[in-house]
């Protein structure tokens, strides 16, 4: 039963991988000038709803399998996800906004977000593949 | 569309624009004024610069080499460019050497700007320490021909120099040129001795420029002095030819350093190498860290000595002929110039006019003690300390201007200053003289896409470092010849390099699709609550007209929507007897009942058009319907616009209540009071996705609000935020209730029909490499990191942006900023606005404050305090203003006074800052208290946002003015009209007198408050009424009597009217007015139910400070 836990786990925490890396590509485009505001954030904004989803399974999946360790670590950031996404202002477009984006920094701090994001999601697949590897020895 | 919106920026810009624009050099011609009417502007305004430059030029150029910052320009112009400018510095005390050898050469530079164009040419070589960068690199080319006008001694040396330079430079290391540089130095000193012997040595260098600067002074000068005059009287004689040759343009503003004579160039060369061996070469070198305490002394000395300069370099550059005196001469002039560089730093202000400036620049002042701070006259923005030839040449504050004017070096001294680092812009502005430039090469930087600018360095003639990036460019063939002396190898004289704002007007490459047609679209509010109001008569009548002044050309298309629960459109196809009206009850999915015919041709349908707005108002007056459909009706009014771009104008007056983007009433009035929980944010997305849907395809909505209860503008604003539109807020219209309002939107309409429009603009604002632009503040969409798209830009609006210093500007004594605005006119010609402007870097915390721009800091604040507002509360945005002042004091007290006084000092130029900041805390925007609607405080900070600053400034601080004894004393005279120029009082009640009859003009409104004991006679002879107790309650106009009094005025108020772009009312108001309240509310320095008064807000600040 463990095994499956962190193998359903390995694969979503894949997912949210290759997500921080696309958003990371998608920012450093409009840093760049390749692409412009606007569709930069809806492409960004229809995929902070996946990843709260996917990220939150995760995290309550570990709560009800008892892994309390990788429950506590992974609840800022998911409280972070949550808290993110209810605070987006009404007058704006989601938790990317294209007039805002360019003005204080706001573009430097999704990108370092998304780069914290990119190795704290690292660092859970090789704590899911170790537990996985020894979950699957154990049984 | 969405790609038509990007090309655009792009080919504006360098991105992909970049092929196309590629400069072919094809002939340029400048085109004058003809095109436009601003056009002419441009031959008139070069001439002077011409001149100017032109004498300077020839004789200097030979040496030019001289400032540029670096070494590396002047020693090689030729050789150097190849070396690299930056790479030069280092080297800097060789480099020092060259410039010695420069200037010797090519003394005539040393004039200071003020040679007239005359004697010019040495006299314009003082640009070139503006230049300095440009001009040397000129003064390779023209280095030959100084040589030859470089009669002097010096001059031979210098030839020498040159001659050997460029070889050198050939190689292109600057090593070899700071050689030359050294031998030629050698020579040249011992025509002028002192100068010559500190600039050989590197170290010295700065000694030596002390020295030199000390000539210039009678009492330091006594050799630079007394050589300088001698010798000008001969060179005098001589130059005239030499200014007859008028050199390029560049070659005089740089040179005027290097410029005037070679020997001045040797001087300058001097200075320049302690420059470049402190900064590293920047020949601004406003920051001339060395001595600074001496310095200081040495700048203002320098500027002193300014005034009586100018004239001995002019002789200098002259003498020529004389030979051996001249040099010496020249010597001393060079030393001058680079001095003022230096000076620069402290106090450039003095050079430019007002000697007393620098005492007082540096004074701190105790703002407990001295409470009467507020000049009689309207604030002036403070002058960068800059070259007084380069300074001539910056962009006028009025369109650009910053709020440091010493730029801080990195950003650690930018964070210690506690001040805001942005720029505010006016780009816009409706010019009288605007230099217009055809030319199918515009000639850019390769790489960073900056156009050529006066601040740029000409390395020799056929090629340009860019004085953003620092790119070496080519001069393409075609920038060689100059269309307006018509002569060939001048392309520093060209007006692109003579003028800081500039019109190209842009070849095909600058287009994405073929320039728009003006497309006009009204949409009307015809709801029962609307028609009430009756603004729909005023509206009609006065487009009518108008409607010969719009804007356009025979392209010009117009069409009309109106709507209440459903949207009616208007067919105006040409053979119809008369405008058919067509309804679509489908407001969920709106469609376009036909294709064609609802946006007509202006000119071919004017008939059917004014059967139309003769018929509108009356055709719904019988209307019952009071639901309001706005968002269907902007979404009818984007497809109709969306092939073509172009303007809506929206007339709104209530809520929108049905279909999509209906709103809910958000205001409660028992809210009002607190600070926190009002709702400022939008309260749906509907508007702003709609606005960035406009921005993609050109159109701009302006939305005119005419409203008497709460309209949410603070999410229908949205619509005009994000597509470069405007808001116009008229609370309260009523035709009968509020016939004054009449009048003003009558006014403001007017003017907003026939102003001036651009179509499908995008604005890119550059900078030099170090400092970035990281926020925002305007009516616009930034489409991408710095390009901002403006469907619509108007002479009106106004813009911020706040930048970081990223890099430590190390390298650079000046930077520079460009703001370009590319846009389609209303007669269909795509053009190019550029704006330029240059300033001096600093390296200490107390330079900093001296350059501080108080306004400029308030105006900037004030957006930042609305964006605070809005992303947290108002009570942040409140404590961040009260923090701006406090930090910045107490950073001041504890890092520049040496001494620490009782009270609460500041430095002068911040002198007004706590003042400003307390009237901010009171304007309508941020003020608390109930007395303010939310429309209104919202209105107030779309104001903040999009107003220039001068406006800005006024509703924020308004003007009190005594007029009761108004004389012609001082009076300026415009068109045969003599417009009295009462001082400005302050902001108190103190200041009023029961006797007297005050104007408070407060931007958009002006009050006139008649005191009670007021003189009969100017009760009967203004006011036109018998006595003090018959002032009518509402009276708003003055009657029109022949007396002088009241000539006088009213022309003073109406001057004051012209000079904006709204209508300001004028209330005439007594003890008992109703609107004696506002009037109290804007006496600043006053208490407030709700606010401190101004002292009480300084013994806060000094509490805090103290601290």
């Amino acid at each position: 039963m463990e095994s499956v836990v962190f193998i359903f786990s390995l694969i979503d925490c894949c997912a949210l991988i290759f997500l921080s890396v696309y958003f990371i590509i998608t920012l450093s485009d409009l840093e760049c000038d390749y692409i412009n505001a606007r569709s930069c954030c809806s492409k960004l904004n229809k995929w902070v709803v996946p990843e709260l989803i996917g990220h939150t399974i995760v995290t309550v999946l570990m709560l009800i399998s008892l892994h309390w360790f990788i429950f506590l670590l992974n609840l800022p950031v998911a409280t972070w996800n949550i808290y993110r996404f209810i605070m987006v202002p009404s007058g704006n477009m989601g938790v990317f906004d294209p007039t805002e984006i360019h003005n204080r920094g706001q573009l430097k701090s999704h990108m370092k977000e998304a780069m914290i994001k990119l190795g704290f999601h690292l660092l859970c697949f090789f704590m899911y593949l170790y537990s996985m590897i020894l979950a699957l020895i154990n049984d | 569309m969405a790609q038509p919106g990007r090309p655009p920026a792009a080919s504006a810009h360098s991105g992909a624009g970049q092929q196309r624009y590629s400069n072919g050099p094809v002939q340029n011609s400048l085109v004058h004024s003809s095109q436009m009417s601003d056009g002419q502007g441009y031959s008139s305004s070069v001439p002077g610069l011409y001149s100017h430059q032109i004498p300077t030029k020839v004789p200097l150029h030979p040496s030019s080499g001289q400032y540029n910052f670096g070494g590396s320009q002047n020693v090689s112009p030729l050789n150097n460019q190849g070396s690299g400018q930056i790479l030069n510095r280092p080297p800097v005390g060789t480099i020092s050497m060259a410039p010695l050898q420069h200037t010797s050469s090519v003394p005539q530079i040393l004039p200071p700007s003020q040679n007239s164009a005359a004697i010019a040419s040495s006299s314009s070589s003082f640009l070139p320490g503006v230049h300095s960068p440009a001009l040397s690199n000129w003064q390779y080319g023209q280095t030959p021909v100084s040589q030859p006008t470089g009669s002097q001694t010096n001059h031979f040396d210098h030839v020498a120099g040159t001659a050997s330079t460029q070889p050198l430079s050939s190689s292109g290391s600057t090593n070899p040129q700071t050689n030359y540089q050294y031998t030629v130095s050698p020579g040249g000193p011992p025509l002028q001795n002192s100068y010559m012997k500190p600039g050989s040595v590197p170290p010295p260098v700065n000694q030596a420029l002390a020295s030199a600067f000390l000539p210039v002074r009678p009492p330091l000068g006594p050799p630079p002095t007394g050589g300088p005059t001698l010798v000008r009287p001969s060179a005098t004689p001589v130059e005239p030819p030499n200014s007859s040759v008028p050199q390029p343009l560049l070659n005089s503003a740089t040179n005027q350093e290097a410029g005037d004579a070679a020997a001045t160039a040797s001087d300058g060369s001097l200075v320049q190498n302690s420059y470049d061996a402190i900064e590293g070469g920047g020949f601004m070198a406003t920051t001339y860290p060395s001595p600074a305490p001496q310095n200081l002394k040495m700048g203002r000395n320098v500027g002193y000595s300014y005034p009586t300069l100018p004239p001995g370099y002019q002789n200098a550059s002259s003498p020529a002929v004389p030979g051996m005196q001249s040099s010496p001469l020249q010597y001393a002039a060079g030393p001058q110039p680079f001095p003022q560089p230096s000076l620069g730093t402290n106090h450039i202000t003095a050079s430019m006019g007002g000697l007393s400036l620098q005492p007082e620049g540096l004074r701190s002042i105790n703002l407990l003690q001295e409470r009467n701070s507020l000049p009689p006259t309207p604030l002036q923005a403070p002058v960068p300390n800059l070259h007084e030839e380069i300074q001539k040449l910056n962009c006028n504050p009025e369109l650009f201007r910053s709020t440091l004017t010493n730029i801080p070096q990195t950003q650690a001294l930018l964070n210690k200053a506690k001040l805001p680092l942005g720029l505010l812009l006016h780009p816009f502005k409706d010019l009288s003289h605007l230099p217009v430039v055809t030319s199918s090469t515009i000639v850019r930087c390769r790489s960073c896409r900056t156009y050529i600018n006066p601040f740029v360095s000409f390395l020799d003639q056929r090629r340009w470092k860019c004085n953003l990036c620092y790119r070496v460019n080519d001069v393409p063939e075609e920038f060689m010849y100059n269309p307006v002396t018509r002569a060939y190898g001048e392309p520093h004289k060209r007006p692109e390099v003579q003028n800081a704002t500039i019109e190209f007007m842009a070849p095909s490459e600058y287009m994405l699709r073929p320039p728009q047609p003006p497309v006009y679209l009204f949409v009307f509010d015809v709801s029962h609550n609307a028609i009430e109001t009756g603004y729909l008569n005023t509206v009609c009548k006065t487009l009518l007209d108008n409607l010969d002044l719009l804007p356009g050309n025979t392209r010009t298309k117009i069409g009309f929507i109106t709507f209440d629960s459903t949207i009616h459109f208007y067919s105006l196809q040409e053979g119809l007897s008369q405008p058919q009206m067509l309804i679509v009850s489908d407001i969920e999915d709106v469609f376009i009942p036909m294709p064609e015919n609802l946006l007509v041709n202006l000119n071919e349908n004017k008939e059917l058009i004014q059967d139309l707005l003769r018929t509108l108002p009356q055709m719904f007056t019988k209307s019952l319907e009071t639901q309001s459909a706005l968002g269907p009706a902007l979404q009818a009014a984007f497809k109709l616009m969306s092939p073509t771009g172009g303007r809506i104008s929206v007339f709104q007056t209530q809520l929108p209540s049905v279909g999509v983007g209906a709103l809910k009433s958000r205001e409660e009035p028992n809210q009002r009071a607190s600070a926190k929980d009002i709702q400022l944010t939008p309260s749906t997305d509907f508007y702003k996705k709609l606005a960035l849907d406009c921005s993609g395809q050109q159109v701009a909505v302006d939305l005119f609000l005419l409203s008497g209860q709460y309209s949410d503008l603070a999410s229908l604003g949205c619509i005009s935020r994000y597509s470069a539109g405007s808001v116009y807020y008229y609370q309260s219209y009523h035709h009968e209730h509020n016939p004054v309002q009449t009048e003003k939107l009558q006014k403001e309409l007017k003017r907003y029909l026939t102003r001036k429009i651009g179509f499908e603009a995008v604005m890119r604002i550059r900078c030099t490499k170090g400092l970035s632009i990281h926020t925002f503040h305007g009516n616009f969409f930034v489409r991408s990191t710095d390009l901002l798209s403006l469907p619509n830009v108007n002479p009106d609006a106004g813009y911020a942006v706040q930048m970081s210093v990223e890099e430590n500007l190390t390298d650079t004594p000046v930077v520079s900023f460009q703001s370009a605005l590319l846009y389609t006119s209303s007669k269909g010609e795509r053009r190019i606005r550029v704006h330029t402007m240059c300033l001096p870097v600093v390296t200490t915390l107390s330079d900093v404050y001296l350059g501080a721009d108080v306004q400029a800091i308030t105006g900037l604040l004030a957006n930042m305090a609305v964006d605070r507002s809005i992303s947290a509360s108002l009570s942040d945005a409140r404590d961040a203003l009260v923090n701006a002042v406090i930090d910045s004091l107490s950073a001041y007290r504890s890092s520049v006074l040496s001494i620490q006084q009782p009270g609460l000092m500041a430095p002068y130029s911040l002198r007004l800052f706590p003042l400003h900041v307390l009237a901010l805390l009171k304007q309508k925007a941020f003020q608390t208290g109930t007395n303010i609607r939310l429309d209104e405080r919202i209105f107030n900070m779309c104001q903040v946002k999009n107003q220039p600053l001068i406006y800005l400034m006024l509703m924020t601080h308004p003007n009190l003015y005594r007029v009761d004894n108004l004389t012609d004393e001082g009076a300026l005279n415009i068109n045969d009209r003599t417009i009295p120029q009462p001082p400005i009082l302050q902001l108190s009640v103190e200041k009023l007198s029961r006797d007297g009859t005050y104007l408070m003009d407060a931007g958009s409104v002006m009050f006139m408050w008649v005191g009670k004991n007021c003189r009969q006679n100017f009760i009967s002879q203004v006011l036109g009424v018998p006595s003090y107790a018959s002032i009518p309650q509402n009276m708003t106009h003055l009657p029109e009597l022949e007396t002088a009094e009241s000539t006088r005025t009213i022309a003073f108020i109406s001057w004051l009217r012209e000079q904006r772009p709204f209508f300001p009312i004028l209330y005439i108001i007594r003890d008992e007015s109703p609107l004696k309240s506002n009037f109290l509310q804007n006496m600043i320095e006053d208490r407030t139910e709700s606010a401190l008064s101004y002292y009480e807000f300084l013994l806060h600040i000094q509490q805090q400070v103290n601290k």
